[in-house]
């Protein structure tokens, strides 16, 4: 019987089944981001049609710190070297975010919910399920790997700088995914584990944005501790260096080794970061506490880091107009893009819509919650009490669209904390993002709302929002795709005046949306 | 007889709180077990213990000859699970989990899975997220059932199953029993252990207090007689293991540690009896004599 451990046996089915959940998801989730990177080698082909246009692009580059901190240095003006700047830390993030997803998905959440029980219960080894959960992540991220490294091989003319941008993709997500697989091993809740690789995952992009903006070649400090930053320094088309993508692929593998040596040395269900025992008699008084009360974590948690990217932010802008190249052209472009004052305000109005992106994937979340608490059960015993539905989704609501003012708030005083100025200008120029904030979780609403089944779609929305917020504006996209995001419709705070307009517009807009949503969830059956 | 469970003086604790303390339990190959025990008594994480899942802190277990945490993959081969709470995968169908689960127990036979999906009238083309409760419980037992497991390990397994399957599920695991498989199930429901079980084992508190055949528990509690006599009855009092006695006239009423029935017997027919009444123990005395007495230790 001393054969009996076993601790991969069942592996192949697990797979089988993780696959077999995700036949959607997946496919959908790396199409679409392989796509994405694919086809920007043709919008960037006719932007910079000559080679002066791209070099002038990369010039610009060198006195423009906001969009260095956005998407990363430029390491050459051939065509794929700049699609591997414009596409290469989004794309990253994006293959990061699905592992990490991917991995918690297949082995926290199984323990959390009690399946794992019954699936260990059969010949299934203490490592299998954390094993099956790395390799779903490994073809995920194999496949974008392949599909960049197939799709740009052509239009860019060269297949070792398209590899080299799939691997940078791909094994950023691989490094995640390590992450990620220890997180589970370390919370009790999947919730928990997402949440503390996301707050990592923020932490090595807002790294490498702090790096980035401060010099043009990515040598800082704070960009060579950030995983991203060593994506970004394995410069795909640009004379690659694969010893960086070397340390990428040696962080994920040794990331997966103190995972394998975490799991199977504990008891199923149970976490390295013991729970705390709760109160033994409670306050929550009617729905809104309770909506308080299973939201505040995340509440606090996202001030938390809204703060303190405010902060590294803040104080970095003052640096980013200083860095001006010795050659007459940089100056020249220095010049014609406000100067110091101008370039210092084009920062932080970059950053504040980078905050307005990002607490939009807060709301979002906030308000979908109601629905995870329909679609999981919990919704029903609390409505079946004296509480009307449009009360109970009210709590979820207040969270979200006063959560996210909260939030902003945060960003907004630590820019003015990092930048050394009143907090007045960088704290209104923060909630100046609030109404595009808003629609989105007045969309995730009304389709809550109206659309139960088809709730997914509000991330789709947030999802396209930020790529066109993200890589859109440098791609000179339509305008009418770019006033999609309502976004682009805000004022950019500071450095221009405050349109009214358009934010009373978008505030009604959302305020609708919320109105639909809530009449809606009145009248339709709940789900479970 | 070779033993299909030995465990002996199990110990399991989760930071301050003790779940286990000392606990023993003896299954014998082909039998039926039943393993009862107030709520938060610890059965569930004795089942956990044994199936590999939680690691024993200290004492002896052995599970069809093999180490539980050790060999755990090995001897899941030839174990099927219940458990009280089944959930699936909410875009999964139950047939797709059956099978599953059959796979990964190292095979299913598909006569027999197509036999009990008809019997529990199981709709296996429905997905997860539909099924009620008592439905997917049948999922799991639908999988359990059709699988060559040597060991079941039920627990509460038919929670949510209404009074039909419940009879079902009954006739499955004897059909199990003659079969020679060994069945370990921890329920609640008195009436499905008294039908099923050969033997049971009591826990309170994390401990086994009881353990036996049921008559041989019965042994051990007290019967209730009520008796109208010839007579005024006499000495009934002074025998030993009489409890309760309630003389009114000629009719007395008193309950007698079940071993000492005799001489109490002999005592009221010295009276001369015009009828008597006497009720053996039903398990749920038994039962509930170990939950009052943890309530009244407290």
């Amino acid at each position: 019987m001393t054969t009996g451990a076993r601790p991969l046996a069942g592996t192949g089915a697990l797979l089988g089944l993780a696959l077999r959940r995700d036949r959607a998801m997946l496919p959908l989730w790396a199409g679409l981001l392989s796509l994405t990177v694919v086809s920007g080698a043709g919008t960037v082909g006719s932007l910079y049609a000559t080679a002066a246009e791209r070099a002038d692009l990369v010039r610009s580059l060198a006195v423009n710190g906001s969009l260095r901190a956005m998407l990363g240095p430029a390491f050459g003006d051939s065509l794929g070297a700049l699609v591997s700047w414009r596409f290469g830390v989004f794309a990253a993030l994006a293959a990061a975010a699905l592992s990490l997803i991917l991995v918690v998905r297949h082995t926290r959440e199984e323990e959390e919910s009690g399946r794992q029980e019954m699936l260990s219960s059969a010949m299934v080894g203490r490592r299998a399920p954390l094993t099956a959960a790395l390799l779903t992540a490994l073809i995920a991220n194999t496949a974008l790997t392949g599909a960049i490294t197939a799709g740009l091989a052509g239009p860019t003319g060269s297949a070792t700088g398209a590899l080299a941008l799939g691997l940078a993709v791909g094994l950023t997500g691989m490094a995640f995914a390590g992450l990620a697989a220890i997180a589970a091993q370390l919370t009790e809740s999947a919730r928990a584990a997402k949440g503390l690789t996301a707050a990592a995952l923020g932490l090595a992009y807002a790294l490498r944005a702090a790096g980035d903006s401060a010099t043009a070649d990515g040598s800082a400090v704070p960009t060579r501790l950030s995983p991203l930053g060593w994506a970004e320094q394995i410069r795909p088309y640009a004379g690659e260096r694969w010893q960086f993508a070397a340390l990428l692929a040696l962080a994920a593998l040794a990331q997966i080794a103190v995972a394998y040596a975490l799991t199977g040395r504990r008891d199923i269900g149970m976490s390295f970061l013991p729970s705390r025992p709760g109160p033994a008699a409670g306050r929550i008084a009617g729905p809104t506490g309770l909506a308080w009360r299973l939201q505040r974590g995340a509440l606090l948690g996202w001030s938390a880091a809204f703060l303190a990217g405010g902060i590294a932010f803040g104080s970095l802008a003052s640096g980013v107009a200083t860095l001006v190249g010795e050659n007459e052209s940089t100056r020249e472009i220095f010049e014609r893009m406000g100067g110091q004052s101008g370039l210092t305000d084009a920062f932080l109005a970059s950053m504040t819509g980078l905050f307005g992106l990002v607490a939009a994937v807060y709301a979002t979340s906030s308000v979908l919650r109601a629905h995870s608490e329909e679609t999981g059960g919990r919704a029903e015993p609390v409505l079946a009490g004296p509480v009307g539905r449009a009360h109970w989704a009210a709590g979820h609501l207040a969270l979200a669209l006063g959560g996210s003012a909260l939030i902003l708030a945060a960003a907004g005083l630590g820019m003015a904390l990092g930048h050394g100025t009143a907090p007045g200008p960088l704290l209104g120029a923060a909630l100046s993002q609030l109404p595009a904030v808003w629609l989105l979780g007045g969309l995730a609403m009304a389709l809550y709302g109206v659309l139960p089944r088809a709730v997914m779609a509000a991330w789709a929305a947030v999802g396209l929002t930020l790529a066109i917020g993200w890589i859109g504006p440098a791609l000179r996209l339509p305008d009418a795709l770019l006033e999609l995001s309502p976004f682009g419709r805000l004022a950019k705070l500071p450095g221009n005046p405050m349109e009214w307009r358009p934010a009373l517009l978008l505030t009604a807009l959302a305020a609708a949306l919320v109105a639909v949503g809530l009449a809606g969830l009145r009248r339709r059956d709940l789900r479970n | 007889m070779t033993k299909a469970i030995t465990v002996d003086g199990l110990h399991k604790s989760f930071g301050r709180t003790h779940a286990l303390t000392g606990l023993d339990l003896t299954v014998d190959t082909g039998e039926v077990h039943g393993f009862l025990g107030p709520n938060g008594a610890g059965k569930s994480t004795a089942v956990r213990v044994l199936l590999g899942l939680l690691r024993a802190d200290a004492g002896d277990v052995r599970l069809l000859g093999g180490d539980p945490w050790r060999d755990a993959v090995a001897l899941h081969r030839r174990i099927a699970y219940v458990p009280g709470d089944v959930t699936l995968w909410r875009n999964l169908s139950g047939g797709e989990v059956i099978d599953l689960y059959g796979r990964l127990r190292g095979g299913l036979d598909p006569g027999r899975r197509a036999e009990l999906i008809e019997r529990f009238e199981l709709d296996p083309t429905k997905k997860g997220r539909t099924y009620s409760k008592g439905n997917r419980q049948k999922v799991a037992l639908v999988a359990a059932f059709a699988s060559d497991a040597e060991l079941l390990v039920l627990d509460e397994p038919t929670s949510g199953l209404d009074p039909l399957m419940e009879g079902v599920f009954q006739s499955c695991v004897a059909q199990q029993r003659d079969r020679g498989r060994t069945v370990l199930l921890s329920s609640h429901l008195l009436s499905e252990v008294e039908t099923l079980c050969d033997r049971v084992s009591i826990i309170r508190a994390g401990r086994t207090v009881e353990t036996g055949s049921l008559a041989e528990l019965r042994h051990l509690t007290r019967t209730s007689v009520t008796a109208e006599l010839a007579g005024p009855p006499n000495g009934l009092a002074r025998l030993p293991g009489v409890h309760g006695l309630d003389i009114r006239g000629h009719q007395v009423r008193l309950q007698v540690d079940t071993d000492k029935f005799d001489a109490v017997l002999r005592a009221l027919t010295a009276s001369g009896v015009r009828s008597l009444i006497s009720t053996p123990p039903t398990l749920e005395e038994l039962f509930l004599r170990h939950y009052t007495d943890e309530a009244g230790s407290r």
